[in-house]
């Protein structure tokens, strides 16, 4: 991590209560990536987010943003260059959508036609209706608000994003798809993020490196996703990741991260005997068919009898198949509930490329 | 003079109970305004530095329980028959009703929003004039009625002090025995109260006119 975007380096912060505290706090988050603060309630994580744009100012430590020490910048000018998201949003109530969204550059001072753009492309990159724009967010539903939230917070485009639970207060479903939808823009935007959530499964998702907090904002571990996942560095981490953390690595890996295998697969011109002799070397009794390198289907010893190629016999089609760019969460639910206990893995369209097997993908999985 | 209310009078004084009922506005509408005016910022103070809240509404408090006669009687050898003696005593009434207002109006704005204020980046002084006042707005203006209504009542008594205003006729009932003059000033007065309290209503409804979209979503 050579150039961080946000650098806490020992930053203690008490309260009075107690609680909510950051006790020697050390983190870089690196330019361009999000950074997810997960832990228990309590643990310090909002509070340390509140520490980047001044919300709360430490009690000793020090923090850079882009390289400039932030105690020594003008707060109102710090927190301008930064998006801000709450999980309660705090839309101001008296302002339309349209003048909550083009809150910031406002402020700003930007000219009213750049503004006006700019609210523009943001509604259609969050799919906010037109004639949402004129509406007071009280008459708004709660997944429309999450999204305006959002949207304000990128209004003058800043090169870091503060997220505070920003998909909670809305139910599951529409919380999928905000995140989804999250996900998309991130890659297009390049923000620095650090995003905060008590959600193990929602930190894996969107995080690019995760720090796992424990009481007093201590970092437990900090790394990728799949790091964490397959090296939970002690106790803790393993029992905030939870026990399905395999089922959370095949969700975070992809088929085209791991080697399929041939499995059996003939020509549709071969002769049954190179069929039989393709399912007696793979072990399997049936066999895949492909004309041209395009899958056919699959046929087994029962199929072959009475014909005298592969192509004359009547080739039955996979019930399912997965590509290379399919979860292998995706692909296990492909093995298990297929007949034949395998998954076909294809490409641009229905090209053949091998298959995946239980044993396959705990292999995969380990190297 | 043995009818209860004599229309004739009326009629032939339209031009005097005009005049009257406009200066009967006028100390009205100034008690309030210099009352906002003083009011504004020791809520400020009371909703920004805690402590200072007890202070201010205990004082406020005391001058709201002065009988108004005895107030004027005080004041006259200080300041006179004057308009400014009147004022006094009606801008000091308002005071624990509007700051009472303000305070609680301010402390009703939502937490979550004056926090994504604060962290989108607005200064201290944009919190409080984009954000906080504009959201306590409705309550305030209810306090402004509510001291609206009652300085109506109370400027009858000013005519005690020969300030004018619609108390000049209740004042000359009470002296000739006269009841159309007592009933005109009485009524003139809520007539007065209760056309500022029905345009204030107006007022704050055109000036929040999110409020109103909230409350057609919840009908």
């Amino acid at each position: 991590m050579s150039d961080p975007m946000i650098s806490l380096d020992g930053v203690t912060k008490r309260f009075a209560s107690g609680s909510n505290a950051v006790e020697d706090l050390s983190l870089d988050v690196p330019k361009g990536e999000t950074v997810v603060l997960v832990g228990p309630s309590g643990c310090g994580k909002t509070t340390t987010m509140k520490l980047i744009n001044r919300l709360v100012e430490p009690t000793t430590g020090t923090i850079t943003v882009n390289g400039v020490d932030i105690l020594r910048q003008d707060p109102v000018e710090l927190r301008r260059s930064i998006g801000y998201v709450i999980q309660s949003i705090g839309l101001m109530p008296h302002r339309t959508v349209e003048q909550n969204i083009g809150m910031v550059p406002r402020l700003m001072g930007w000219p009213g036609s750049k503004i006006a753009d700019r609210v523009r492309e943001l509604s259609e990159m969050f799919e906010l209706d037109a004639t949402l724009l004129k509406r007071y967010p009280s008459e708004l539903s709660g997944g429309q608000r999450q999204r305006v939230g959002v949207a304000r917070a990128l209004a003058a485009d800043p090169p870091v994003m503060l997220m505070d639970e920003p998909f909670g207060a809305v139910d599951p479903i529409v919380r999928e798809r905000l995140q989804d939808q999250f996900l998309a823009l991130k890659a297009e935007l390049a923000k620095t993020i650090v995003f905060v959530t008590h959600d193990i499964d929602e930190a894996i998702k969107m995080a690019d490196r995760i720090a796992i907090l424990n009481t007093g904002a201590r970092v437990e571990q900090y790394a990728p996703p799949l790091e964490i996942l397959r090296d939970p560095a002690n106790d803790f981490v393993r029992d905030f990741v939870g026990a399905e953390r395999g089922l959370k690595r095949l969700a975070l890996s992809i088929v085209g991260d791991i080697d399929v295998e041939k499995g059996p697969v003939v020509s549709r011109t071969a002769s049954v005997a190179e069929a039989e002799a393709e399912m007696d070397r793979s072990g399997f009794d049936w066999v895949s068919v492909v004309t041209d390198g395009e899958l056919a289907g699959w046929v087994d010893r029962d199929a072959l009898k009475g014909v005298s190629t592969v192509g004359d016999a009547k080739a039955r089609p996979f019930s399912a198949y997965v590509t290379a760019e399919d979860s292998l969460r995706q692909a296990l639910d492909s093995i298990v509930t297929s007949r034949t206990n395998v998954a076909v893995v294809v490409s641009e369209g229905q090209r053949y490329r091998g298959i995946l097997t239980l044993e396959g993908l705990s292999k995969g999985l380990s190297s | 003079m043995n009818d209860l209310f004599r229309w004739d009078y009326v009629f032939d004084h339209l031009d005097e109970i005009q005049a009257s009922t406009l200066e009967h506005l006028k100390l009205t509408l100034l008690a309030v305004g210099v009352g906002l005016l003083i009011s504004f910022p020791l809520a400020l103070l009371a909703h920004r530095v805690r402590w200072t809240y007890g202070p201010i509404t205990w004082v406020t408090g005391v001058m709201f329980t002065i009988p108004s006669l005895a107030l004027f009687a005080f004041l006259v050898p200080f300041t006179g028959l004057t308009v400014l003696t009147a004022e006094i005593g009606l801008v000091s009434y308002t005071l624990l009703i509007l700051i009472r207002n303000i305070v609680s109006a301010l402390d009703a704005v939502p937490a979550d929003v004056r926090e994504s204020a604060v962290g989108m980046g607005l200064s201290p002084g944009q919190v409080m004039w984009r954000v906080q006042v504009p959201l306590a707005l409705p309550v305030i203006l209810g306090g402004v009625r509510i001291a609206t209504v009652t300085t109506i009542g109370l400027v009858t008594v000013t005519a005690v002090i020969g300030q004018g205003g619609v108390g000049t006729y209740i004042l000359s009932g009470l002296r000739s025995l006269v009841p159309t003059f007592t009933i005109l000033g009485a009524a003139l007065a809520i007539i007065l109260a209760v056309t500022m309290d029905r345009l204030l209503v107006l007022v704050e409804k055109l000036v929040t006119p999110w409020a109103r979209s909230r409350s057609a979503r919840t009908a």
